[in-house]
């Protein structure tokens, strides 16, 4: 036996079965089920009285009972043929080199890195959900964490893949590792690049790592509720055979509170030693002292940006607008604001610094190449974008219209990548002699590579959307748990009054 | 005649509804010097470990021996490689330019401390484990939704089939059930 059996009166699927529309239906997904929100308390952390038993059922069933979907099958269907397009552009590029690009002197990073800092700097946003905010006892977290960390995951797997792939000479990529060689040679250690390699790969570890201790307890939730026999071996395996002991939670939650401690540096120090790439070298607008900082303020403003546009089609999609509730969109186009401020504060320094500095080239470079020469058009959208646009997040009302702050999200995405072409190619483009000065054009494997990533993105989502819990149940049984206590202190046992016995979940 | 083993008492488990419930019995038979107990709840219950009388702090200090481990590898690996085993003059700047070699021993750092706490942590529950005796109680699939358990396992020296019986009994659970060792 690899399991506990399924308990036959836990749940009644023919009964379910029945209510659910049609799976054909689309337009089944786009309605709420009126029993899910009370609309006085769309801006509470749980917007219904669900209990422990209700949410793991709606999250459970999610993963387990949902019927595949048209929409679900269009949009799959969809990823992965972009996916198929980002492996015949890698193919391309292990084949042909990264000539197929359009990188070439002056401007010898081109996409690549654009789109390797972009993707990393979305991954930020999962990392600050599950850790930083954990440490900060922020409780509205805990409904957006789990997806959150997924997105972190996949983004980092989009973003590892263009440092491999620029290096051109794959044969040696393992040169960067600490591999004994018959050369002798190590790694230069002493170079950001280098850096890179291992930041990034302990990014990567160490969310994943954090991922699945928190998947643990879940999948045993899962495994518990499955009924199909190969189903609940499968989420047995996941799960290690977790099984919910007091002592083995004591440990747990020593490791998960220290993981929580150790990510919070290591997430600030991924986005600085990616700002060192640029800000080691003595390129004008490279080498500024403001670059880590401000890098990893711009790396949680597009993470959280990008949280958003998982966030509001998601919540509508699953019927999870009673656990993602108007709260955290609010909460999330608050940060967003904050560290959109952040990076605001940079693009001054950066104008500041190209006058103080009193350094001709970076004079040039800020107030010549940036504001008129021929990508001109791309500074002046990126301070629309990441300077103007999330300016209506101030108020209220647009924090809480939900078209709105998608706009705004989407505007910001743009943005941010618009951030990382000025700082790349502007100044590259024009280097210190103006007989070496060139112009970029990405070329078709450029983009087709860029697309395709998001269909490595949109394919990973997609399934960890289909088969894994995406609410961390156990810690969301902690918030009801919480709201039920102060509800028992406050009604001295009475349950009946939520009115206001919810208020004291928020914080 | 062959019969068939009777299997031995691995333990009484006592089933409650509420973490509140769950504490206060745990409370009572801590202090009645039960030593083996554990419980089983769907989340973290705040007080708990306190409650059955477990203190663990095992986690934390191997993850304190992995960071250190862990940077002293960071930097010693860096210190060996480009100092000692091929030195590497770059621009005349020093050998021991220790401020190039603090991201590499903060990741290397970071990277060992999480390692070891995970695998630390699954080693020292037991995990993975896909049998264990409790999954045979009835009911026990609501441990990870919203039933809480309490067990006594037989081992206990102050186990006794029928006096603690009679004492799990009177702690106000749901139901007490008895647990078989597999064979």
């Amino acid at each position: 036996m690899v399991s506990p059996a399924p308990n036959p009166n836990h749940e009644t699927p023919s009964e379910s079965e029945a209510k659910r529309p049609w799976p054909g239906d689309w337009r089944s997904h786009f309605r709420t089920t009126p029993q899910d929100i009370d609309p006085s308390r769309e801006h509470d952390v749980i917007a219904s009285d669900h209990t422990y038993e209700s949410l793991t059922k709606h999250i459970g069933d999610l993963a387990m009972r949902r019927p595949v979907s048209l929409g679900w099958l269009v949009t799959i269907m969809g990823s992965l043929s972009l996916l198929g397009l980002m492996v015949i552009s890698v193919l391309m590029v292990l084949l042909k080199g990264v000539g197929v690009w359009g990188i070439n002197q002056p401007v010898a990073w081109g996409f690549d890195i654009i789109n390797f800092v972009w993707w990393i700097g979305i991954g930020h946003a999962g990392t600050l959900i599950s850790a930083i905010l954990l440490l900060l006892h922020q409780n509205w977290r805990t409904s957006i964490n789990r997806f959150a960390e997924a997105m972190t995951i996949f983004a980092v797997c989009c973003a590892g893949m263009y440092p491999l792939l620029h290096i051109n000479r794959h044969q040696y990529a393992y040169w960067m590792l600490l591999l004994p060689n018959s050369m002798g040679l190590w790694p230069q250690f002493r170079s950001p690049l280098e850096w890179d390699v291992f930041a990034i790969s302990t990014y990567f570890s160490v969310s994943a790592l954090f991922w699945f201790v928190g998947l643990v307890p879940d999948l045993a939730a899962l495994r518990d509720r499955a009924t199909n026999p190969l189903v609940r071996r499968l989420y047995a395996l996941g799960s290690l055979g977790w099984r919910n002991s007091a002592l083995h939670w004591h440990r747990y939650m020593a490791l998960y509170l220290i993981l929580a401690g150790i990510s919070t540096p290591l997430v600030l120090s991924v986005h600085s030693i990616i700002s060192y790439d640029f800000a080691y070298s003595q390129v004008p607008g490279w080498h500024v002292t403001i670059f880590p900082p401000y890098f990893v303020a711009g790396a949680v403003f597009a993470g959280f940006a990008f949280v958003l546009l998982l966030a509001i089609p998601m919540r509508a999609l699953f019927h999870l607008k009673d656990v993602i509730t108007m709260k955290h969109l609010e909460n999330c186009a608050k940060v967003m604001l904050a560290t959109g401020l952040i990076v605001v504060y940079g693009y001054a320094m950066e104008v500041f610094f190209g006058w103080y500095s009193a350094t001709k080239y970076e004079h040039y470079l800020t107030f010549e190449t940036r504001m008129q020469g021929p990508y001109a058009w791309s500074y002046w959208a990126l301070i629309f974008c990441n300077g103007l646009a999330p300016q209506i997040l101030w108020f209220k009302k647009f924090r809480n219209h939900i078209p709105t702050l998608f706009i705004v999200s989407l505007i910001v995405s743009v943005g941010m990548w618009l951030e990382r072409f000025v700082i790349i190619v502007l100044s590259l483009h024009r280097d210190y002699l103006p007989s070496s000065w060139g112009m970029y054009y990405p070329t078709f494997w450029d983009c087709a590579l860029y697309a395709g990533t998001f269909g490595l993105f949109m394919t990973l989502f997609l399934l960890f959307c289909r088969v894994l819990p995406v609410i961390a149940i156990a810690e969301m049984r902690e918030l009801i748990h919480h709201k039920l206590h102060t509800q028992h202190a406050l009604h001295g046992g009475d349950h009946h009054d939520h009115g206001h016995g919810h208020k004291e979940v928020k914080h | 005649m062959l019969t068939k083993p009777i299997s031995p008492l691995f333990g009484y488990i006592a089933e409650f509804d509420t973490p509140e419930e769950l504490i206060a019995a745990s409370r009572k038979v801590r202090d009645a010097g039960y030593k083996k107990v554990d419980a089983f709840t769907p989340f973290p219950v705040e007080g708990l470990s306190d409650a059955i009388g477990f203190r663990d702090k095992y986690i934390p200090t191997l993850m304190l021996c992995g960071a250190i481990i862990g940077s002293i590898w960071g930097l010693s690996v860096q210190v060996f490689g480009l100092g000692w085993s091929y030195p590497l003059n770059i621009g005349g700047r020093p050998i021991w330019s220790w401020p190039n070699f603090i991201p590499i021993t903060f990741e290397a750092t970071v990277l060992t401390c999480a390692f070891t706490g995970v695998i630390m942590m699954f080693a020292l529950n037991g995990l993975p484990q896909f049998y264990h005796p409790v999954f045979d109680v009835p009911n026990f699939d609501r441990a990870s939704t919203d039933k809480f358990f309490l067990l006594i396992e037989a081992k206990d020296a102050k186990f006794d089939p029928i006096a603690t019986r009679e004492f799990m009994d009177g702690l106000g659970s749901e139901r007490v059930s008895e647990i078989q060792s597999e064979l």
